[in-house]
């Protein structure tokens, strides 16, 4: 390596072959990434991101082709050379230990927490240093248990720092951040470029990649369909090459409300460990029309999606469904009340991974309408799940294909098929697009939409304020468990409800009212 | 070294490694019996006279496999819901008290009808043994493994009280063991004149019915359910507790099916070495059998074949019948990481 030459390939990865059976997840994939660059890796789910970034940390070995670093071939299948090498990753999920503190977790890995050269105060100020440089502000001593989503963020990308990382891989970083999370992240990522860090940034948010990147690759079906530097491209030929056609977003046009299909009158319930329960709220979701909820992750939002699954009772005020008041609430008499839940972890509560896609389609319904006395209707579950797979366009290998091997859409369309089809009268839509490609987010945006039109009272609880406004015919915002008076489609700016989230309003709501 | 999960494990993958981890096991047998003087051929060929060398022998490999497949169900059945029953000891002596007391005169009703009343009778029993572990988990989150292990001394300890006290055979010449069931209570023959008893066919229809219940009914989709993700049934509205409840009591009620078949068709009278630890060695059955209802019949019936053929092979060749406890212990861990292997590939760094 010669510092002097002005353009310098830090990696370099040619010819990628990776094979599973009788998928190509990765077909002769090539590309070089320079110092100082940011270059975008641009695909939807499945299209061989995610296998590509596993191969050059070793986690899987390629079938044909080789890595290089720093001008050093990679050896295969080593994951500790990739990161002896000074390439960090910042996993979509975290992989953080909530009960040590922060420098802990740094550390963590790197060198042995229990030896006796370790000195706590060296590694702080080390950390304190890195923080004061890149603009990544923690307490070093902080629990990470009691970190939002954006510190830990912060935390991982420290950890990476600290090993010296020269190569920065991130996966998916903003889809748990807010808009202004976001932001504070790319400046980070700015600051590190211009320390001479290079960045590979995974993501499916066209916006974010034309903002921070200055190459894109895009993969479809494991194969490089296109590079484009960014400033000589745009979102609509990014979309375009992305899922292989043209992309409309499903028009979502103003609706009339009906009558209130659950109403909650100055409810409250417990909250759960850090996260707060509700406090006092009241609300109304009416036939045909979409409520969006907005609010910074962790402000009560789990606390009211436990409420309307039936996971949660209330433990002080009213709760009516169709004017009726609830009673033993539960999840059982949730879905009898005519509720379709959509769960924000479609992993881990929405579906079970290791059995098939029939059997997770009857998760709900198994005892009503797939069984007569006891005894279970194969044939009819089967059948069932047939019909889901044409309808919802479902792509897997057929019925008895087990959950865990479909991308997140696929099994986001399931979930949505299994409550939809029985025409429910109201929709709770948690985090119903976290994570999928446009393609994906395109369709269960349409599908609710559809079902508001055919009269279904939708509560949409996200986190993205974009897609809360987009399609929402009325917007409340959470904060601390209490909830905001609605506001009509149009009448607020990002701002204002900005303003709400931060906290701001409620107190003189309350007085007003 | 490393675990890679695999997502799609091919038929050669999920098969394999059970298999050599079987022939491990006799491989790490053939070893020990050198050690111990044997020669490992004469050594396997005396197991596998004494275990199915002749009529007696198979009558007695079935007849010890028998209880196994029972305590053996009894844990694949809890443990597929990820109930960890580690008290089918207990249970199994639940059933045969049971038995012994409802079996020695207390109910004078001819076999037909006095056999199934006692059967269920034992169940319930052995049932509500397991329940009230159960119970404690689902309401206040005691870890049953604790409450279900402990159990089982303290129940044998209550079955000695029995044998010494209320059960004491009067004519027993002071001996700690119950009088003998009336014949009524007996479990016959299946064939007169060879020594096996209706309980081997009840275990195999028993494997048969929870087979049925795993694959067709409600209850068995129910169980898989919670066992594999309690959390996703629970919000998609399955009772989560109430299918744990029942998963216990059929568990406790197969587990006590072992006491009574002990009882009324083997030894006709209970005592204090009526189980051999057969509730724990149900764990190894469950545990070969990959927790299959179907497979534990085979796993049983291998399970006894050691044991049994271990006895006679000692008596010929004079290497000491713990060869059999090893090779059952070193089938289960290597099992165990086969099952593992199953899932999971290994990668050195």
């Amino acid at each position: 390596m010669t510092g002097a030459e002005p353009v310098q390939t830090v990696l370099r990865l040619s010819n990628i072959t990776k094979r599973f059976g009788s998928l190509t997840a990765n077909d002769a994939v090539s590309f070089h990434l320079d110092r100082g660059e940011v270059v975008a890796l641009l695909g939807e789910n499945g299209a061989g991101k995610t296998t590509l970034m596993n191969i050059l940390f070793g986690q899987y070995t390629a079938d044909e082709g080789e890595v290089e670093l720093f001008g050093q071939t990679l050896p295969p299948g080593n994951p500790r050379a990739a990161l002896d090498a000074g390439v960090g990753m910042v996993h979509q999920h975290f992989t953080l230990a909530g009960n040590l503190t922060v420098w802990e977790n740094i550390v963590l890995g790197a060198q042995p927490l229990a030896a006796m050269s370790l000195r706590p105060g060296e590694v702080k100020a080390r950390i304190r240093d890195l923080s004061a440089r890149f603009h990544l502000k923690v307490d070093p001593d902080a629990r990470v248990g009691r970190l939002t989503v954006g510190e830990r963020q912060r935390v991982e990308i420290l950890k990476a720092l600290y090993r010296d990382a020269r190569i920065l891989i991130l996966d998916e970083p903003t889809a748990v951040l807010t808009p202004q999370e976001t932001d504070a992240l790319f400046s980070t990522l700015r600051e590190a470029i211009g320390m001479g860090l290079s960045i590979i940034f995974i993501s499916h948010k066209l916006h974010e990649v034309m903002a921070i990147s200055d190459r894109v690759l895009v993969l479809r079906h494991g194969k490089l369909v296109a590079e484009r530097p960014t400033a000589e491209t745009n979102r609509e030929e990014l979309a375009a090459l992305m899922v292989g056609a043209e992309v409309t977003m499903p028009e979502i046009t103003p609706s009339t409300p009906g009558a209130p299909r659950l109403s909650l009158r100055a409810v409250s319930t417990e909250g759960e460990g850090d996260k707060p329960g509700l406090d006092a709220v009241t609300m109304d979701l009416c036939a045909g029309q979409i409520t969006g909820l907005a609010g910074v992750s962790g402000n009560g939002q789990a606390a009211l999606s436990d409420l309307l699954s039936g996971l949660r009772a209330p433990i002080s005020g009213d709760m009516t469904v169709a004017g009726e008041p609830i009673s033993g609430w539960t999840p059982r008499t949730a879905i009898g009340h005519g509720i379709a839940r959509i769960p924000e972890d479609r992993h881990h509560t929405g579906t079970i991974a290791d059995f098939t896609l029939a059997e997770n389609a009857i998760l709900e319904t198994y005892g009503s309408d797939f069984s007569r006395r006891g005894w279970m209707d194969w044939a009819r579950v089967r059948s069932h799940a047939e019909e889901l797979i044409a309808t919802y366009d479902i792509r897997c290998p057929g019925p008895d294909v087990r959950i865990r091997l479909l991308s997140g859409g696929n099994m986001q369309k399931l979930i949505l098929g299994r409550v939809l089809e029985w025409g429910p009268e109201i929709i709770l839509a948690n985090q119903p697009v976290r994570g999928l490609d446009i393609g994906a987010v395109n369709y269960v945006h349409g599908r609710l939409a559809e079902a508001r039109d055919a009269g279904a009272a939708v509560l949409l609880i996200s986190e993205d304020l974009d897609e809360i406004m987009r399609l929402s015919d009325v917007i409340h915002v959470i904060s601390e468990g209490r909830l905001s008076p609605p506001f009509a489609r149009g009448t607020m700016k990002p701002e204002d409800l900005g303003a709400w989230m931060a906290g701001h309003g409620f107190e003189e709501a309350a007085h007003a009212s | 070294m490393r675990l890679e999960p695999i997502a799609n494990p091919t038929l050669a993958r999920r098969t394999l490694p059970p298999v050599l981890a079987l022939a491990m096991t006799f491989a790490v047998a053939a070893l020990l019996a050198m050690i111990a003087g044997g020669n490992p051929a004469a050594v396997f060929g005396e197991i596998l006279k004494g275990a199915f060398g002749s009529k007696f022998a198979v009558l007695e490999t079935l007849n010890r496999a028998t209880p196994l497949i029972f305590t053996g169900l009894a844990v694949a059945v809890a443990f597929r819901a990820k109930l960890w029953n580690i008290g089918a000891e207990a249970q199994l002596y639940a059933g045969a008290v049971v038995t012994a007391v409802l079996g020695t005169g207390a109910l004078g009703w001819p076999s037909p009808v006095l056999l199934p009343v006692i059967a269920v009778a034992a169940m319930l029993a052995g049932a509500f043994v397991l329940f009230v572990p159960a119970v404690l988990k689902t309401r206040f989150g005691v870890d049953e493994v604790v409450t279900t292990l402990l159990f089982n001394f303290i129940f044998l300890l209550f079955v000695s009280y029995l044998l010494e006290g209320p059960l004491k055979d009067p004519m027993g010449m002071g001996w700690p063991k119950s009088a003998r069931l009336i014949p009524e209570a007996r479990l016959p023959r299946i064939v007169e004149g060879l020594r096996l008893h209706w309980g081997f066919a009840l275990a195999l229809i028993s494997a048969v019915a929870i087979w049925i219940v795993d694959a067709r009914t409600t209850l068995g989709f129910e169980m898989r359910a919670v066992g594999q993700n309690a959390e996703a049934a629970r919000f998609a509205g399955i009772p989560v507790t109430r299918v744990i409840l029942k998963t216990a009591l059929l568990s406790g009620g197969l587990a006590a099916l072992a006491g009574y078949s002990e009882v009324a068709g083997l030894k006709g009278s209970l005592t204090l070495d009526l189980s051999p630890g057969y509730g724990y060695t149900g764990i190894v059955v469950a545990m070969l059998a990959l927790l299959h209802p179907l497979g534990v019949v085979v796993a049983a019936l291998f399970v006894a074949a050691i044991f049994v053929g271990a006895d006679s092979m000692s008596r010929a060749v004079g290497v000491p019948t713990y060869l059999a406890d090893i090779m059952l212990a070193t089938a289960l861990l290597l099992m165990v990481l086969a099952i593992l292997l199953t899932k999971f590939r290994v990668r050195r760094d």
